[in-house]
């Protein structure tokens, strides 16, 4: 038990996850207290000594369930699940016949079971339907994501939502209005990702029991939320991103606005240090201060929205906009070779995703050919834009600065420069990559403050406590 | 030391006698508290039933509460101890006649008499058993974390002028954040680690019946229904807990027998705090009046 206790905190360590010393001896105390067999309880036992993050949990739970999945409940004793592994193996090298039920049969039961929304029936029928379907063979280096899709096309989860409406019907469960056939389907779509959950957990299990643990562990291993990278980033993950988002902003700004308030002591307040010396016997024993109010920088944000970098600018603009509190006003512009102001799309809601859709959908960005083009965006902001630059303005500027060859203008980065507080550059691309093939990266550099390489939420929050700090 | 709980089961039946309904991981963790002596910290979106798991948990043990509210600017003199120093004053002055060596004076006036104790202090000096709840602990600054760590790790609180002072029994403790800030990481390792999150649906329909027990099966099972279909949405602030009962309580009182959409448009403000939750919810739940 300790070993396989050790190779799980030693895969938690690897997937970037900071377990310290203690925590471990304290993990290897508390699963003296809980049987294993108890397997929600293990897990919480687990979790709640080894990982003291909630964003953490994901990637906590995916090696959970590798490393325990031999021990997943139901699973009684290993014979039987060796004779079920011998089957399998014997249907897959049979030609794949010779299943006990139809697709049509399981699905019948399937729906019954969801019906009554027994979860144990459930596994079970989720178990044979993997065993049919997914044509698993023990050795074969495919992931479970193409052993899920071919399992689920099989179900066809959709069509069983579908039907369990009907049967609903035929009960006579009929919602009267939109809501509640609303929120019936709801509670069918629930009871399918419970499903699908089995599913997935099923085939986990006989990929471990083929590959062992550790070789499964490595390729489920996956960025943390605040490490992956933008440019790349899965439809999934930039979900996950999404969510983090407006979390990550919310702490940013507090410990902001913590700081501001105490970073300075202002002058005497000679008022409030005679007050508090009444109680000292008039002896000004506490001198008391006046806080001061340091001013919020004013940001101008300049984001290239082409293909390439679309996604880091919007999770930008979406961050700099949940901050803006911090800021005394925050004005945004977008271009590919033309340029929009999109301040009007955030003053007008305070929904900030709707915004960001919104500026990907109605800003007028293309110019020419809609081929990045730097330098004619830059031009027309500087013939537009220039005087409002000030000596509070910070300006930032993001993109890849792929400028299809076209020329760079960096004059006008220079005079903005000289007028503003400050300006930043974000780059999405690796530093590595700067300045290779048509990124003209170097041509701007001179007159920027900072320049930055900003691939993840990370160095985003980094960068934006630093410029709300003034 | 005799223990709380026998087992996992026991802690949910003794909380669900005070009406708190633990899931597996909740009931599993202050096990796991009690048994390894450690301090519980809770995490989580607002009203979720944070502080409410201290209480239940003091309520189910018959333990003295003790609470440490956190903000900003809490220091050792309001969460440890004081020295009294207006008595102390008091009792320099009326010594002034009697022309005792400074010496008594000194160890005098920094004894226990002299002493406030504050919520910390407290529930380590207590005989009886305790429950030590640090509330909103993210509130305070870093530095200030640094106080908790001794009394956590050690249960123990070092005054200058008295010693080392050792509690005689372990207190319960559960330390509640809101996640505005990072918490110190030594503050993290010493503590057991709890996310309580919105609830599955099962669960908030128990608890909605048993937080309001006037309430019937069939309108509960429709409120968290609707709760969780809101909480699909992408809203600013989702309902919490807490929000939810007072929801069940008002369609309650407004004689509601069955949730429509009206009823829903004109008690959503219940539910939902902000202006633009409101509209979106709205419109996705309550279709637009006809206009004929």
């Amino acid at each position: 038990m300790l070993d396989v206790l050790q190779g799980f905190v030693h895969e938690l360590r690897s997937a970037g996850l900071p377990v310290s010393m203690t925590e471990n001896l304290d993990a290897m105390r508390a699963v003296e207290h809980i049987d294993i067999a108890e397997r929600d309880l293990f897990k919480a036992a687990l979790g709640a000594t080894l990982v003291k993050h909630h964003r953490h949990r994901p990637a906590f739970d995916t090696v959970f369930d590798v490393y325990f999945s031999l021990y997943s409940p139901g699973v009684d004793a290993d014979d039987a699940h060796a004779d079920e592994w011998a089957e399998m193996v014997s249907d897959a090298t049979g030609g794949g016949g010779g299943g006990e039920l139809t697709r049509e049969e399981l699905a019948q039961m399937l729906l019954d079971a969801l019906m009554r929304m027994d979860r144990e029936e459930l596994r079970r029928l989720a178990a044979t339907a993997v065993t049919q379907f997914a044509g698993m063979e023990p050795g074969r280096p495919v992931g479970g994501t193409y052993y899920l899709y071919r399992t689920l096309r099989q179900l066809d989860l959709d069509d069983l939502a579908a039907r369990l409406v009907g049967r609903a019907q035929e009960q006579g469960d009929v919602p009267t209005d939109d809501l509640a056939a609303r929120l019936q389907a709801e509670e069918y779509q629930a009871r399918l990702r419970t499903l699908r959950e089995l599913v997935e957990a099923e085939i986990r299990r006989r990929l471990v029991a083929d590959r062992g643990v550790e070789a499964m562990a490595r390729t489920l291993r996956k960025p943390l939320p605040e490490d992956v990278d933008f440019m790349h980033a899965s439809r999934e993950e930039m979900l996950a991103l999404q969510r983090a988002i407006y979390p990550l902003t919310r702490t940013l700004a507090a410990r902001l606005a913590q700081r501001r308030r105490r970073r300075h002591r202002g002058h005497l307040d000679f008022r409030k240090t005679v007050r508090a010396s009444l109680s000292y016997g008039g002896v000004p024993a506490e001198p008391k201060f006046r806080h001061p109010h340091p001013s919020k920088p004013e940001i101008m944000v300049v984001a290239d929205i082409s293909g390439s970098v679309a996604s880091f600018a919007r999770f930008t603009l979406q961050f700099v906009y949940a901050m803006a509190s911090q800021f005394s006003k925050v004005r945004s512009w977008v271009f590919i070779d033309g340029i929009d102001e999109v301040t009007r799309f955030f003053q007008t809601s305070d929904d900030v995703t709707a915004a960001v859709h919104r500026v990907n959908t109605e800003a007028d960005v293309v110019w020419v050919d809609g081929h990045s083009d730097y330098g004619h965006a830059f031009e027309v902001f500087h013939k537009r834009h220039l005087t409002e630059v000030t000596k509070k303005t910070s300006l930032i500027f993001l993109g890849d600065v792929r400028n299809n060859y076209h020329a760079s203008q960096a004059w006008v980065l220079r005079e903005l420069g000289e007028r503003a507080r400050h300006l930043y550059w974000l780059n999405p691309e690796p530093r590595g990559y700067w300045d290779t093939g048509d990124s003209i990266m170097a041509e701007y550099v001179p007159y920027c403050d900072g320049v930055y390489e900003c691939r993840n939420l990370r160095q985003l929050e980094r960068f934006v406590a630093t410029i709300a700090e003034g | 030391m005799a223990s709380r709980f026998a087992s996992v089961s026991d802690a949910v039946e003794r909380l669900r006698t005070v009406d708190y309904l633990a899931d597996t991981n909740i009931a599993g963790v202050v096990y796991l508290a009690d048994r390894l002596e450690k301090p519980v910290l809770v995490e989580g979106p607002a009203g979720v039933g944070k502080t409410e798991l201290a209480k239940a948990l003091a309520r189910s043990t018959d333990a003295r509460l003790i609470r440490l509210q956190c903000y900003e600017g809490l220091d050792e003199a309001k969460a440890l101890y004081e020295w009294n120093y207006k008595k102390q004053l008091l009792r320099i002055q009326v010594d002034r006649e009697h022309e005792n060596s400074w010496a008594d004076v000194e160890s005098d006036i920094f004894s226990e008499p002299f002493l406030l104790t504050r919520p910390l202090l407290e529930a380590i000096r207590a005989t009886e058993p305790v429950v030590l709840l640090i509330d909103e602990v993210d509130r305070v600054e870093i530095e200030t974390e640094a106080l908790l760590l001794e009394v956590l790790s050690d249960f123990q609180v070092s005054i200058p002028e008295l010693g080392t002072i050792v509690g005689t029994q372990r207190p319960f403790v559960i330390l509640t954040s809101n996640n505005t800030r990072e918490l110190s990481e030594a503050l993290k390792r010493r503590c057991l680690y709890l996310h309580i999150d919105y609830p599955d649906l099962e669960r908030e329909k128990d608890i909605v019946r048993v937080r309001v027990p006037e309430i019937d099966e069939e309108l509960a099972e429709q409120v968290a229904r609707v709760v969780r279909s809101i909480r699909e949405l992408e809203l600013k602030k989702a309902p919490s807990i807490s929000e939810t009962i007072d929801w069940a309580r008002t369609l309650l009182y407004l004689g509601t027998s069955e949730i429509s959409p009206e009823v829903i448009g004109e008690t959503l403000h219940v539910l939902l705090k902000y202006q633009s939750d409101i509209a979106k919810a709205r419109k996705e739940l309550v279709p637009p009046v006809d206009a004929t």
